[in-house]
């Protein structure tokens, strides 16, 4: 008993007064001042923030088929290290995530690690192809439970194909995630048109290929009267669009990725394919539209995108490299860089749109809760005094492709409780969680 | 200068330095024997991604006239082809002793990772990457345009710059590395630069350059120009839908003999024609075009080799900060 109690001293509750929480069994048990708990593990958290655990909808977990980039074991304990209690992984993985067997696979994976929850997302079409609708009902039955249905990587292109998707999953209240990126405009894109590509002389990817997409997609949305989720929005035009589109009460969902919120396209003027990334680094005036467009709620979500690649896919030429950046142990850092400090959101905004929102999306039961009595204890506590210098190699995800490296950030994961039990202790991974033995199933 | 890898971050200063190196260097080509000591003992590689006969042959003798080792490094029936990456690529080339990689790559920016990166120590020098820079073309060219634009004005040409001249460059401007090294050289130099293409072959962001930009060759040679550069233009473009047709594109903004001839109606006797070559007669310029004795292709290349000579020169022999020293006088030690 007393080794799954645990004695939270005097945390600011999602920034606000300092208080304690008693954890007990997976559950908040207790939340006030002073309380006491014999046998409890007492953890000292005078000066952190206790919050919700992150629950990204947008992670590249990339087992099974490539397994040198990660697997679920490195990528969840990644997840843990940087405040996640439950990550979404994409389907791009081979073989695709597009049958109940795959997403089950990685579902099961996902419990025998132990980290956080895995939440596969299910792939709209057969292979990602476009073209065939996937056995998105039987994703859904599956033990995965899959909500969350995407191509991300690929565009679903055609319009009927993404209509049909919309009205299909209706059936078992799920969401089509688009990555927004009209493929005839962007053939061979390798960076943001404008400016800079022009000096560069690298095949642009402009605005208005996303752009494009989501205003498709938010009218066809509203049309069969469905659930859209837009990923990775990077444009100003696209905050522009959702933001119309919740205005006439179309019942779409955003996600910003931490990089987009920091990073610019200038950076691409080294060539180096650390920058390289799918949406691209945009302007900044992009990145101040996406900050204010989270800040106001019409971006509802940060996702991370967490891509990890072997070196040898970004150590060549701009073109050959692959795209994807990591984004697991640097996204409350960088959240907290570019909205907190800068005083557009505060740490309850903070756990708005790093736990609570992104759970509903994913319809992921058990996260994203208030922290109070009764509730379960997916928390984490954040030192938002730290700093520290981003080395890709001191992390636990496989990918050393942080585009971050060597950039002093704040803020830093003191402890992760996943499920009441602790997998982060003093900012270092500690062990995790066990799930009881099932005697069927 | 450590690399020579584009010409937007040349100094006034240094693109001087190389053009007036490049004079001297002339003036050994013109000799019966053609060959200084100055890379005795240097190693230069020509690391070619891409096909280019002509820019390899230009380094090649450039070099040999140095009296440098080189290497020719191609990239199809090397085990490129079978896979290897640049990294490996390069690592080997270090472990052979290059002292100057001159590479050209299909990728826009390969020649900056080979500079940014460990992976080999040895001076780089951009030969034309992918749609980025040309760094040694906007040079020559540079110099062809100097000592007509200095002939004209009456003056030496060396440590002169290209103040007031007017230069038009029509054609590919989306895909040419020429165009992009040209514009910011030629700002540098003091030129007027006017881009004269099809709206859908200019780079969104072209509005950003220092330079005009037209959509209309006629009302460009109106205004006046001292020398007009015609791109190459792939026939295959069309098939992208860039323009209708390839005589279509000749009839507005090809150089033909009907604007060849306004050259004289109005009065510009002293306007050049260039062209960085190879030339796609009667589609970009006419025969007649050319041809005529306003062409200055054949300079271009022949300078090409003095423009290479320079650069190999300044990258690889010692203290760059100095000037070069008296080659006439180190000719005649190889004579």
């Amino acid at each position: 008993m007393a080794e799954n109690t645990y004695l939270i001293r005097g945390a600011a509750i999602l920034g606000g007064e300092a208080e304690d929480l008693l954890i007990c069994d997976g559950v908040i048990e207790a939340r006030g001042k002073d309380l006491s708990a014999e046998d409890a593990t007492v953890i000292d958290a005078q000066g952190l923030v206790a919050l919700p655990g992150m629950v990204d909808v947008h992670t590249h977990l990339r087992e099974p088929g490539r397994e040198d980039a990660e697997t679920v074991e490195t990528g969840t304990r990644a997840a843990a290290l940087g405040g996640f209690t439950a990550v979404h992984a994409m389907a791009n993985s081979n073989p695709v995530a597009d049958t109940a067997g795959v997403v089950e696979q990685v579902h099961s994976l996902g419990r025998a690690s132990g980290w956080v929850d895995v939440r596969p997302v299910g792939a709209v079409t057969v292979g990602l192809a476009g073209d065939q609708l996937a056995e998105l009902g039987a994703m859904a039955d599956s033990r995965a439970q899959v909500r969350m249905f995407s191509d991300d990587g690929i565009c679903v292109h055609d319009p009927v194909i993404m209509r049909r998707a919309l009205e299909y999953v209706k059936a078992f209240d799920g969401v089509v995630a688009q990555h927004a990126q009209e493929p005839r405009l962007t053939a061979g894109a390798q960076m943001n048109e404008g400016a800079v590509s022009a000096v560069l002389g690298l095949t642009g990817w402009p605005a208005v290929a996303e752009e494009s997409i989501i205003a498709r997609d938010v009218l066809l949305a509203q049309h069969v009267g469905s659930r859209l989720h837009v990923c990775h929005v990077s444009t100003a035009g696209s905050v522009e669009i959702v933001r119309w589109a919740k205005a006439r009460g179309i019942n779409v969902t955003a996600e910003v990725t931490p990089h987009h919120l920091l990073l610019t396209d200038e950076l691409v003027r080294s060539y180096d394919p650390v920058y390289k990334v799918n949406p691209p680094l945009r302007t900044d005036s992009d990145v101040q539209a996406l900050r204010e467009g989270l800040a106001d709620g019409t971006i509802d979500v940060v996702g991370t995108d967490h891509a990890p690649h072997p070196s040898e896919h970004k150590e060549c030429e701009w073109a050959q490299a692959a795209m994807g950046m990591t984004g697991l142990e640097t996204a409350l850092s960088v959240v907290q860089e570019t909205m907190i400090e800068t005083g557009l959101m505060t740490w309850a905004d903070f756990a708005r749109v790093t736990s609570f929102t992104p759970a509903v999306i994913g319809r992921v039961a058990d996260q994203g809760r208030p922290l109070e009595v009764g509730e379960p204890a997916n928390v984490i506590l954040v030192d938002p005094a730290a700093r520290w210098t981003v080395d890709p190699h001191k992390m636990a995800t496989m990918g050393r492709n942080s585009p971050f490296k060597g950039k002093e950030l704040p803020g830093s994961v003191v402890a992760t409780f996943f499920k009441g039990h602790p997998t982060v202790l003093n900012g270092q991974l500690n062990t995790p969680y066990r799930y009881p033995a099932v005697s069927s199933n | 200068m450590k690399h020579l890898l584009s010409t937007e971050n040349l100094s006034l200063f240094d693109a001087i330095r190389v053009l007036d190196t490049a004079e001297e260097m002339s003036a050994v080509g013109e000799r019966e024997v053609k060959k200084l000591p100055a890379l005795r003992g240097r190693t230069v590689v020509n690391l070619f991604f891409e096909d280019s006969t002509r820019t390899r042959i230009s380094f090649e003798a450039a070099a040999k006239r140095l009296s440098a080792d080189v290497i020719n490094f191609a990239a199809k029936g090397s085990s490129v082809s079978k896979g290897e990456s640049l990294k490996d690529t390069a690592q080997t080339l270090a472990a052979m002793g290059a002292d100057a990689v001159v590479i050209r790559h299909w990728a826009s920016g390969a020649p900056h990772r080979l500079a940014a990166t460990d992976w080999i120590d040895a001076a780089v020098i951009n030969a034309g990457d992918g749609t980025h820079e040309h760094p040694t073309q906007a040079l020559l060219d540079a110099f062809t345009m100097r000592r007509h634009w200095s002939q004209v004005n009456g003056i030496e040409s060396t440590g002169a710059d290209l103040k007031g001249m007017r230069v038009a460059i029509a054609g590919d401007v989306l895909h040419s590395r020429v165009a992009r090294s040209n514009v910011w050289l030629l700002k540098t130099l003091g030129a007027e630069v006017t881009l004269v293409a099809p709206p859908t072959l200019l780079p969104i962001g072209v509005e950003h350059w220092p330079c005009k930009v037209s959509y209309n060759l006629d009302e460009t040679l109106e205004a006046g120009i001292d020398a007009m550069m015609m791109l190459r233009v792939q026939g295959e473009r069309m098939n992208a839908s860039f323009f209708p047709s390839t005589r279509e594109y000749s009839r507005r903004w090809g150089f033909d003999d009907a604007r060849l001839r306004a050259l004289d109606d109005l009065g510009m006797k002293d306007t050049i024609i260039m062209h960085p070559g190879p030339m796609n007669r009667g589609l970009e310029i006419s025969s007649a075009a050319a041809d005529s004795p306003r062409s200055t292709v054949l300079a271009q290349v022949r300078n090409g080799v003095s423009v290479r000579m320079a650069a190999l020169y300044l990258l690889l022999s010692g203290d760059s900060r100095e000037a070069a020293p008296n080659l006439s006088q180190s000719s005649k030690e190889t004579n």
